[in-house]
């Protein structure tokens, strides 16, 4: 079979599609539902940049076909938080400048996003373990891990 | 960056898997975590003209302790063993899993796949050998095992048939007593290592060294069983550690790449096992009388 249809779940909202069964998910959030957050830096697993959750979990989206993700829960940075009502961690990147040319960010959300949910109170090295998968060439590296502890944090805050 | 086209199988059983294998004219490739695979077809240096796609094969992601080994599914990802109670009681596999690339990979990338791709310098290859571990394959003709030493044949290639499945790694559990550790040089964090000394060590009452074994990666085609048997009755110190690096040293052939040239690899299996031995001999229990 060359083409299938798959039927997953994006951001919440159920998807039916034909798609080419060599179509990477990160073609297929971004050139099919024009999703286009999930950014490609360099197709073949070395950056980070295309990273977004499927079924909670963090995967490299151009190492996986979108027929794999048939009945699964597709996340991606828009699916995180909206324009109106950033997620904390987005927030966070906005503060504590977490980004410069912000191509690399939507992989080192979701990534965080991920350890977040996993572990609520990473320390310094646990989020740095997290992030080794994601390459930045802007930032240093240091505000992201700034960043992602400032959102820990704000996250366990009680609400006002 | 497109894969090339093909025809894509998911078949939920091992036997729809390997009637796909031999169906395909040895045009296929057995696709189960990806993390190696599709780089290679998203760079056309692979072009199967059929994927095998195992993720939805029943009863491959089982973790389940034998008498004698730990039995790991092929599908078993690496994030799942390492957080999987039982890995535990197999300290050196433990070591080895934390040192494989980085979350996202090892949410995705199976144990059955870093085996059957046999990176020279992937980690568990490694593991396997220096436990004297073995594999079972599932074939048109039913299973058989392999044992590690008969399964690496050379760069990325293993003794598996092209129509053969990779269906269960088992890995041996440390003689009684014995130490290990895994210990690696990589440029940045999550990297496949320059060079890995996978290590085992046992002493003996009184302290001095018993067996000790060692595997190193990054250093040939494909995982080096290097015989240490030279260590045997030697005191547990840093003198011997270092007679020890010396040996894996002399029993590797490196080959010079963009990374690392081979003087550099020699010079690091023989820091690392040192490292690795030193690690290791502590982690060891004297026999009682
Ligand atoms: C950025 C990055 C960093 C990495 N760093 C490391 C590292 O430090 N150490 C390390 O060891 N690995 C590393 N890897 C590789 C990763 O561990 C792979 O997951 C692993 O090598 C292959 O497993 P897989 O399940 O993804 O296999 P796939 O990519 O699906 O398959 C790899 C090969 O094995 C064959 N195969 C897979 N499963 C079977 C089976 N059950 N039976 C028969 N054949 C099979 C496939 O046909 C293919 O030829 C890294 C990968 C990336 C992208
Ligand atoms: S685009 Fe997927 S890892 Fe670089
Ligand atoms: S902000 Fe530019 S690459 Fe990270």
């Amino acid at each position: 079979m060359k083409r299938m249809t798959l039927h997953c779940r994006v951001n919440g909202e159920a998807v039916a599609r034909e798609v080419e069964v060599r179509r990477t998910l990160a073609d297929f959030v971004r050139e099919d539902l024009g999703l286009t957050g999930t950014h490609l830096g360099c197709e073949h697993g070395a950056c980070g940049a295309c990273t977004l959750l499927v079924d909670g979990r963090s995967v490299r989206s151009c190492l996986m076909f979108a027929v794999q993700a048939e009945g699964c829960e597709v996340q991606t940075v828009e699916g995180l938080g909206t324009e109106e009502s950033l997620h904390p961690l987005q927030q966070a990147f906005w503060d504590h400048h977490g980004l410069q040319c912000g191509f690399c960010t939507p992989g080192f959300l979701m990534a965080a996003a991920e350890l977040l949910r996993r572990n609520p109170h990473p320390d310094e090295p646990a989020v740095r373990e997290a992030l080794s998968g994601n390459l930045c060439r802007c930032t240093g590296y240091q505000n992201i891990v700034a960043a992602v502890l400032a959102a820990a944090e704000s996250m366990a805050a009680p609400r006002a | 960056m497109k894969p090339a086209a093909f025809d894509y199988v998911a078949p939920t059983s091992v036997e729809e898997a390997v009637a796909a294998l031999s169906g395909a004219g040895g045009d296929a490739k057995v696709l189960a975590g990806g993390q190696s695979l599709v780089p290679l077809m998203n760079l056309r240096l692979a072009k199967p003209a059929v994927v095998v796609d195992i993720n939805r094969v029943a009863g491959l992601d089982g973790v389940t302790v034998r008498s004698g080994f730990l039995s790991v599914g092929a599908l078993v990802r690496h994030a799942d063993l390492a957080a999987h109670p039982d890995v535990a009681g197999w300290p050196l596999l433990r070591d080895a899993l934390e040192l494989i690339g980085h979350p996202a990979i090892r949410n995705r990338g199976t144990v059955g796949g870093s085996i059957a791709h046999a990176d020279p310098a992937a980690e568990l290859p490694g593991v396997l050998r220096v436990l004297g571990g073995s594999v079972v394959a599932a074939g048109p003709n039913g299973s058989r095992e392999i044992a590690a030493d008969d399964l690496f044949l050379g760069y990325l290639t293993t003794a598996l048939e092209a129509e053969e499945i990779l269906t269960e790694v088992r890995f041996p559990a440390l003689p009684a007593g014995a130490g290990s550790a895994f210990v690696e040089f990589a440029r940045r964090h999550g990297d496949f290592a320059l060079v890995g000394a996978a290590v085992v060590v046992a002493l003996r009452e009184g302290g001095q060294v018993g067996e000790a074994r060692l595997c190193l990666i990054g250093v040939g085609p494909g995982p080096v069983a290097v015989d240490m048997g030279g260590l045997q009755g030697k005191p547990a110190t840093e003198a011997t550690w270092a007679a020890g690096g010396e040996l894996a040293a002399a029993a590797c052939d490196p080959d010079s790449d963009l990374h690392a040239p081979a003087e550099y690899r020699r010079q690091l299996a023989s820091v690392m096992t040192a490292r690795a031995l030193a690690l290791a001999a502590p982690r060891a229990s004297e026999p009682r009388r």
